[in-house]
């Protein structure tokens, strides 16, 4: 899953799709569940993608796109080299958070919700990963980092620009990726 | 983690001391990992019991370690950084010496700390921190799964709902409606197919209960909601959870592939006539779904839209079937309530609320953390015996509760009583346990802009009034907070949040505008300082405020001309800096760099003048 080609070839590989829809198909209301499988191993979610899950599923795509659009967790466009998370929960905000996330779209050029036009940042606004004592809070590839400064942001990051980033790209497939592999 | 999970077992095999580091998220955030692997090479060959266990609580002095004795007490080490342990393995593990200076509690000795433990009242968190969250045994160490035991073997089910009744315990998820009588209507639901949810969504963003619950002590839940199914007959059970707590997730699924081990979950439970199953359902990051009929939607596989009730869940819920619906901390009572007597639980709180009450507490606080005081307790007394004051020295201003549906109680009102009726009649919520401490570099304005701005993106669409008018509160407060705020603007978001609150079919909508109504309630003299001296008293508010060189104090140094990322600030190297106005983004790194706090923000008229110089 974690292997670096995977994400290459995968708008024409649908092997895993394949395999998570026979895993999940019985189950009642299985679509949230199939379309979460899939980005967790694509990194988002594709148009081709969700056409394939319609003709295995027989789920309509209008459908599963009508979900997909509804749910903040789906991507629609392919991760960065670099996942970074910047909280925006209530005790994040009032500790700074909105000058954690200036600081890392001043540095990747990201914008949130986006990747980088390099290809190696992908920001995102969450609301609140629990660790509100510790804020403001920041993930960058799958690690949790406690009270951001926009100095710390610089210098954690500055590196990762000047990286080629190959090896952070087999990291970069998100937390959720991770919670996944751990418990099965 | 999981080759640790059965390290307790160890304690049968001549181990005297027991070293606990607390992994739950926000402790592996703060470095936990790293000093468990520290004393895992450490305690290598000494007869040494290593375990884990979640949230200890004090979030706030995490690494957290704590050395256990069969003989010598309990000792917490706080703040524990991997150089440490050496010297904790050696002084106090080998030596017998615990090292006083690194101790934050222990049950020997008085620490200054004391008090965060010490005033609280933990039933829901007595074993978090305690037991192994990865290791059934650990929970049975402690009298887990004896409450279903009882409830099978003694009690009929009309019995289990007349205990829970009888507690007084109402739903810990925000509404606060009796948990009994939720119970008893899922009974009384004809149709043999029932379902039991445990809604783990957390919504509200600035809360952790729930997530250090479920990564601390999961089968506490687990068997609350088995309880819950043989109360009204029910034979599955979904737990919705977020799918930004992949910890607490992990954590779940081990405990559920235990429990099915063992024979608490599955069929015919401790050989009785009763069967039960646990599903997981991971949210999608819809605020909305916390709603009960959105998330049941949820659970089917839909967008998550709330629907109009009736019908109820209790009498169509989940597949159109009979489904309870209860928060995690309501579930985590429920094992307590069955073993001990629902008279020993309404013991705690007040005449209408009672038991405990599980908060976060976080924001300028001294100790944040996880506390559970009994219900009654005045905010004053969570705040400053519980909290140890406020962090930065300033003064209290304001406390928020039940996040974006709740409200700003002004530090004048701290000695109100935390349970749901005196938090209601001041325009707050009980909520679910979200507690943020406010110091005075609070804008309240700000504050009520952060929650509309949360509840906009998060409105399912379904009516106008929330759809729209979440919109348009937004846009006005921000044009206050913008410095174009206008006359009769206070009285404008007034008007509509009544209007939303009236026109809105769910929870959401018709919480929508609290935020805003308590904080012009409590601080409208703050609304008018925005509105016509386009000024932000907290200094806060980008647009109203100036970041001016003193020159009397700046050495010249240019630290904070090679920090500035917009190239504002310019000067010769010891003569006084100067920041140009319109290039400067007010991001407030200067004031962080410069050593010799040479950099103020204005506001207002002063910053008029600083403007005109
Ligand atoms: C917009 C909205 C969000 C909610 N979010 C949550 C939540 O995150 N967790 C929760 O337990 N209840 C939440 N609730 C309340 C639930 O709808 C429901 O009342 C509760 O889960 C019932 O459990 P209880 O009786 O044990 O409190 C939310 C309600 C609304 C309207
Ligand atoms: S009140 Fe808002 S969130 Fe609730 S159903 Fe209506 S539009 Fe959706
Ligand atoms: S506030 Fe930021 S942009 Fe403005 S002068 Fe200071 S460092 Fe530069
Ligand atoms: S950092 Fe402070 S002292 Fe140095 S030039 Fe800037 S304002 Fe002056
Ligand atoms: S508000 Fe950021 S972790 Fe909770
Ligand atoms: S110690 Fe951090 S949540 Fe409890």
């Amino acid at each position: 899953m974690s292997n670096p080609d995977s994400l290459k070839f995968s708008a024409e590989n649908f092997d895993a799709i394949d395999q998570i829809v026979n895993k999940y198909n019985s189950d009642k209301g299985a679509a949230i569940m199939i379309l979460q499988q899939v980005q967790a191993t694509y990194g988002y979610i594709g148009q081709s993608m969700l056409e394939r899950i319609s003709q295995l599923t027989g789920i309509p795509t209008s459908e599963l796109f009508s979900i997909v659009t509804f749910y903040s967790q789906f991507r629609l466009e392919p991760l960065g080299e670099n996942f970074i998370q910047v909280c925006h929960g209530t005790a994040c905000h009032l500790a700074g958070a909105e000058r954690i996330s200036e600081a890392v779209q001043h540095v990747t050029e990201a914008k949130p919700g986006h990747t980088s036009p390099d290809g190696k940042f992908t920001l995102e606004h969450v609301a609140c990963l629990g660790c509100c004592s510790h804020g403001p809070i920041m993930t960058l590839n799958n690690e949790t980092f406690a009270r951001m400064t926009p100095e710390k942001v610089k210098k954690m990051l500055k590196q990762k620009v000047e990286d080629k980033g190959f090896v952070e790209q087999s990291q970069s497939q998100s937390r959720l990726t991770e919670g996944r592999e751990l418990s099965e | 983690m999981n080759e640790h999970a059965n390290s307790t077992s160890a304690n049968t095999s001549g181990v005297t001391t027991v070293v606990n580091v607390g992994l739950a998220s926000c402790g592996i955030a703060a470095g936990a990992q790293k000093v468990y692997d520290t004393f895992k090479t450490a305690l290598e060959g000494l007869a040494v019991e290593l375990t884990f266990s979640g949230c200890m609580g004090m979030c706030y002095n995490e690494p957290l370690v704590e050395v256990r004795s069969l003989n010598g007490g309990r000792y917490i080490y706080g703040k524990v950084q991997p150089e440490q342990v050496a010297r904790i393995v050696h002084e106090h593990i080998q030596g017998g010496t615990p090292i006083m200076d690194w101790v934050v509690y222990s049950d020997r000795i008085k620490t200054p700390d004391a008090d965060f433990i010490d005033k609280q009242q933990r039933i829901i968190l007595k074993h978090c921190g305690v037991v192994n969250p990865e290791n059934i045994d650990s929970y049975l160490s402690v009298g887990g799964y004896k409450a279903i035991e009882k409830a099978l073997k003694s009690m009929t089910p009309e019995q289990v709902i007349e205990e829970i009744s009888r507690s007084g315990l109402r739903g810990r998820g925000g509404a606060g409606f009796p948990t009994g009588t939720k119970w008893s209507f899922a009974r009384k639901s004809p149709g043999r197919e029932k379902y039991v949810i445990c809604n783990a969504d957390e919504g509200d963003p600035g809360a952790f209960m729930d997530r250090s619950v479920l990564e601390s002590n999961p089968h506490s839940v687990l068997e609350g909601m088995l309880i819950a199914g043989y109360a009204m007959g029910a034979e599955n059970g979904y737990i919705y959870i977020r799918a930004e707590y992949p910890l607490a997730i992990k954590r779940l699924k081990i405990a559920i592939a235990q429990a099915l081990e063992k024979g608490y979950l599955g069929s015919h439970i401790l050989d009785s006539n009763f069967s039960f199953n646990i599903m997981i359902r991971e949210g999608a990051g819809a605020f909305v779904c916390g709603e009960e009929t959105a998330l049941i939607a949820s659970v089917e596989g839909k967008r998550g839209m709330p629907r109009i009730r009736p019908p109820f869940p209790a009498q169509s819920g989940v597949w159109g079937k009979p489904t309870s619906i209860n928060n995690v901390e309501t579930f985590a009572n429920v094992p307590w309530i069955i073993l001990n007597g629902g008279d020993s639980f309404s013991r705690f709180g007040t005449e209408n609320s009672k038991g405990t009450k599980v908060f976060a507490l976080a924001g300028s606080i001294a100790r944040g953390g996880l506390v559970e005081v009994p219900m009654g307790i005045t905010i004053n007394e969570i705040v400053y015996d519980v909290g140890g004051g406020l962090s930065s020295g300033r003064k209290l201003k304001a406390v928020q509760t039940g996040g974006p549906s709740g409200g700003c109680i002004p530090a004048s009102l701290a000695d109100t009583q935390v349970d749901y009726d005196s938090l209601k009649k001041i325009g707050a919520i009980m909520g679910s346990g979200g507690m943020l401490i406010m110091d005075d570099s609070t804008c309240m304005v700000d504050v009520a802009k952060f929650f509309l701005k949360f509840t906009k993106s998060e409105s399912c669409g379904k009516c106008t009034f929330c759809r729209v008018g979440t919109k348009q509160l937004l846009k006005i407060l921000e044009r206050i907070t913008n410095g174009e705020g206008r006359d009769g603007d206070i009285e404008l978001l007034e008007e509509l949040g009544q209007k939303i609150s009236a026109g809105a079919l769910c929870g959401l909508g018709q919480t929508v505008p609290n935020p805003v109504l308590t904080t012009i309630k409590y601080f409208r003299h703050e609304y008018e300082a925005h509105i016509f001296d386009k000024a932000c008293p907290a200094k806060k508010c980008k647009a109203l405020i100036s970041y001016q060189v003193l020159a009397d104090a700046c050495k010249g140094c240019g630290r904070c001309s090679r920090e500035c990322p917009t190239g504002a600030i310019t000067g010769e190297k010891k003569m006084p800096f100067t920041i140009n106005q319109e290039m400067c983004a007010r991001c407030g790194l200067c004031i962080s760099v410069c050593k010799f706090n040479a950099i103020t923000v204005t506001t207002g008229k002063e910053r008029g003048e600083v403007k005109g110089v």
